[in-house]
């Protein structure tokens, strides 16, 4: 029982392993929010929202997660820090930043 | 043929009426369009993979339009799929559109739209599904047929992939051209519009000015591009140009208030009256008609 209680402590204190630090929904054809700040090794979910396609694709092709349909999600892992510019393939208008800060 | 002819006698249906542009530049009622001599058929944006409010079965209206396409009474010499043959690029949904286009009786040319190029693989099966092996570059082409001179660019893939042909393109488009007499019909195809129908909704291509200015010094240039699931008309001295329905779903008009470039949901039971395809035909003249799958 109290080793039960301390692991659901611990649980609480950092993420799950594989639950996102933040999830940017892409809807109504824009990256909500569009800037996101996270720290290296955190995750950042990504859920298509819209009926269209989008895909969330970094500006220098370093990720992709290739098309997401309706209710899809796609889970990337930024282990670096630095700032990652990203846009939809098939709505270039769509655009939106990941700061991975490197200091907690 | 009489070279200038080429777009003097260009006739479109919407709900089943033929209406006929003459040299004037109005369009006038016709009893009907021209027929015989040289035909293709153009049809586009078919978003195997997609299913949703906008179309639950877009398998069934692409296999409506490709039946249509079929049962026309003058085959066509060629059909042209002006892009977005897939919804997201998927390996199955390749090859469920390639099985059911394989049904055409006629010549298929496909062009990609950006659906059909997301991710590293999407060019790769597009490719292996539909290249030709004439083509130059990356997958543009040109040809002699009929009488005219066709030109299927390819604007999508570069840069941030949409709307876009970029410089090697164009380098090849003008030693394409440069080859040709000024009063050789030519008829461009490509996905995303040539000209900007909607630059905020990225229904334009970026360089596609430099691609007019190519076309200019010739009398009579037909530019056919998919992308906006409707039609949408422009004519630019001799230089006229058009958008095709699509097989897949509506889309909203250009800029419509509240509205976003993405699939539309119509009415139940109007789905088919504003999805479709177009059909060509090159005589002494040439025509278009834009049919709805409700008419076809």
């Amino acid at each position: 029982m109290l080793l039960a209680a301390v692991l659901l402590a611990a649980a609480v204190g950092s993420p799950a392993p594989g639950a996102a630090a933040a999830t940017v929904h892409l809807k109504d054809d824009a990256f909500e929010p569009a800037v996101v700040t996270i720290h290296p090794g955190e995750r950042v979910a990504f859920v298509n929202d819209d009926d269209d396609a989008h895909t969330a694709t970094a500006d220098d092709n370093s990720w992709d997660s290739e098309g997401l349909n309706r209710a899809e999600r796609w889970v990337h892992v930024f282990t670096k820090a630095g700032t990652y510019t990203y846009h939809c393939t098939v709505h270039p208008f769509m655009k939106g930043t990941i700061v991975v800060q490197a200091a907690r | 043929m009489r070279r200038g002819d080429f777009v003097h006698h260009v006739a479109w249906t919407g709900a089943g009426i033929v209406y006929v542009l003459g040299t004037d530049g109005i369009a006038r009622a016709a009893d009907a369009a021209p027929r015989g001599g040289f035909a293709f058929a153009q049809i586009s944006d078919s978003h195997i993979g997609y299913s949703g409010p906008a179309n639950m079965d877009v398998r069934a209206t692409f296999q409506h339009a490709i039946d249509a396409i079929n049962a026309l009474p003058q085959q066509p010499s060629f059909v042209i799929h002006t892009g977005d043959v897939t919804h997201l690029s998927k390996a199955r949904e390749f090859d469920d559109a390639r099985a059911m286009l394989s049904t055409l009786r006629a010549p298929l040319i496909a062009l990609p739209g950006e659906h059909d190029v997301i991710g590293a693989e999407g060019p790769k099966r597009f490719a292996a599904s539909f290249a030709r092996n004439d083509a130059a570059g990356r997958g543009w082409s040109s040809w002699d047929q009929g009488g005219a001179h066709f030109v299927a660019l390819v604007n999508v893939g570069e840069g941030e992939t949409m709307g876009e042909l970029g410089p090697e393109q164009l380098a090849w488009l003008r030693d394409d051209l440069a080859a040709r007499s000024a009063d050789t019909p030519i008829v461009v195809f490509g996905h995303v519009p040539l000209f900007a129908v909607y630059p905020a909704w990225g229904w334009t291509t970026r360089d596609g000015t430099a691609a007019i200015a190519l076309l200019r010094r010739f009398s009579a240039v037909t530019v056919l591009n998919g992308h906006i699931h409707q039609v949408v008309e422009k004519r630019d001295g001799n230089i006229r140009f058009a958008t095709a329905r699509a097989t897949g779903f509506p889309q909203a008009a250009p800029g419509a208030p509240g509205a976003s470039p993405g699939p539309l949901a119509v009415a139940p039971g109007s789905l088919l009256g504003v999805l479709g395809f177009r059909t060509v035909e090159l005589d002494r003249s040439a025509a278009w008609q834009d049919r709805s799958l409700a008419d076809a």
